[in-house]
């Protein structure tokens, strides 16, 4: 299962085929409190940045979500749906991404209920 | 690669609230064409990063050449985020190495003063990945935050032990008349600076700003003739890695750094070891740090070991000097700019017109441009005497 757009690196063509956001878990690799937002990010500011590492392998960037304390690096964290942004001046709303700590940790990794 | 540097010139880094990009620019290139008598060349390179979005002004080659009565000749951007002035370093070279161009003006420029808070951050987030790295949020200073820590864990460190690289770029920037910031930082102050996108602080990180600086290239086979201390450059080098920092085969491990030095180094038929001083792209004390270990001058974990006892390894008189005249942190980074602030510099060290930032004796000089965290880097070898 492939989420994000990946690189066929023989044709060198880049898909953007993916088929589902839930269910992908990884651990926290670095983090960072961001405290001068570019625009659009104002009203989330301050918000965390992190790097994860993925369980299937490799690292994506993203927000870092539903905290209740200060990430760790080594913690265990799930993929979410949020809001990213809102787009422009009518308001277009961007979904994307986050990582919330990983919370149900005797369900399986791909449930239908999410 | 047989090509000199025969003029030079710079305006103070800073902001010129009053003065657009094309004044800047036409500041700096009138300076350059003064200082290797001359009055017309035949192309002009301009290093600028984010006209599009800070100034809403793109084809500058053709705006500047028109403002500097050179109207009509063959004029451009070459641009790569934060190492556009490297690039533009590049173009020239390559244009004067092919023989197809005699006289060549670089000049980079940057007017970040048109646009201010949020929305200059923004503007600049353009060189980082939209679809993986500024779309969820990210900066420039993020991605530097975020490598920061990594490294911080990995290796046990603590902040005040990157404190000796803005150290010595302020000491030299109190010196240089054209720096930005020339204000000494006091012993203690880095690590409780407030944060930017921790552990990245405001003492940290380079600050934005407007600036022009220029050079005049023309073939080294004629540049004896036309001034008395032509400067030549022996290497010149662009490597890419991978632009998201996710994608990079070792987070720590700057891939570009070391192929690029390298192979401007091989260029010029040196080792590290010849080189005088260098001007690196100091945005972040990170980046100084993990330039360091991808040049083979320090191993893994260890290229904070540079800042050590307030940064006396890497002064004026040090073993390697940096930042001679502030480097990026106190001279200042006006973004496309930059890599010609550097060459200039590199230039007056070279000519042994330094002043008070003189280093003593030196003969060859690495200058090294980098776009993103160093997902384009532009590395060049200045030398007093050819191969």
């Amino acid at each position: 299962m492939t989420l994000w757009p990946a690189m066929d690196k023989s044709s060198h063509t880049f898909s953007r085929q993916h088929d589902g956001a839930l269910g992908i878990r990884g651990t926290v690799y670095s983090f960072t409190l961001v405290q001068e937002p570019p625009a659009g990010f104002e009203g989330q500011s301050p918000y965390i940045l992190a790097l994860v590492e993925l369980d299937k392998g490799g690292l994506i960037t993203a927000q870092l979500t539903d905290m209740d304390a200060a990430p760790e690096i080594g913690e265990r964290v799930e993929m979410v749906t949020r809001k990213l942004t809102t787009d422009g001046s009518r308001g277009m709303i961007v979904y994307g991404y986050k990582f919330r700590p990983l919370i149900r940790q005797d369900t399986p990794a791909k449930s239908a209920s999410e | 690669m047989r090509v000199s540097i025969i003029g030079a010139g710079m305006i103070p880094v800073g902001e010129h609230w009053s003065k657009g990009i094309r004044e800047l620019a036409s500041e700096a290139g009138a300076i350059a064409l003064k200082d290797a008598g001359m009055t017309k060349v035949d192309a002009l390179y301009i290093g600028n990063a984010y006209g599009a979005t800070f100034n809403q002004q793109t084809q500058l080659g053709s705006l500047i050449a028109g403002d500097m009565n050179l109207n009509g000749i063959e004029a451009y951007t070459c641009e790569a985020g934060d190492a556009s002035g490297g690039i533009a370093l590049r173009c020239g070279c390559l244009a004067i190495a092919s023989g197809v161009v005699d006289s060549a003006l670089v000049i980079g420029v940057e007017k970040a003063t048109d646009i201010v808070g949020a929305a200059r951050i923004s503007a600049r987030s353009i060189s980082l990945d939209a679809d993986f790295e500024s779309v969820n949020g990210g900066t420039l200073t993020a991605m530097a935050g975020l490598l920061m820590r990594r490294y911080m864990v990995e290796h046990g460190l603590e902040l005040s032990l990157f404190e000796g690289f803005s150290l010595n770029a302020h000491r030299n920037g109190v010196l240089n008349p054209f720096a930005m910031y020339r204000n000494p930082l006091r012993q203690g102050a880095f690590a409780k600076a407030p944060m930017v996108a921790d552990p990245v602080s405001l003492f940290d990180s380079a600050p934005g700003g407007d600036g022009a600086a220029a050079v005049i290239l023309v073939s080294s086979d004629v540049a004896a003739d036309l001034v008395p201390k032509p400067v030549f450059i022996s290497g010149s080098s662009v490597v890419t890695d991978h632009l998201m920092l996710q994608d990079r085969e070792q987070l720590l491990t700057l891939n570009a750094v070391r192929q690029s030095a390298k192979q401007a180094l091989e260029q010029s038929q040196l080792t590290i070891d010849d080189i005088d001083l260098m001007e690196l792209h100091d945005a972040y004390t990170i980046l100084t740090a993990l330039t360091f270990e991808a040049m083979g001058l320090s191993k893994p974990g260890e290229g904070w070991m540079w800042a050590q006892d307030g940064g006396s390894q890497i002064g004026l008189d040090g073993v390697m000097p940096i930042s001679t005249f502030g480097g990026l942190k106190s001279r200042g980074h006006p973004s496309g700019a930059t890599g010609i602030y550097q060459a200039v510099e590199a230039l007056w060290q070279l000519r042994d017109e330094a002043g008070a930032n003189q280093v003593p004796d030196a003969r060859a000089a690495l200058i090294q441009s980098t776009g993103g965290l160093g997902s384009t880097v532009a590395t060049h070898i200045l030398r007093v005497f050819p191969n």
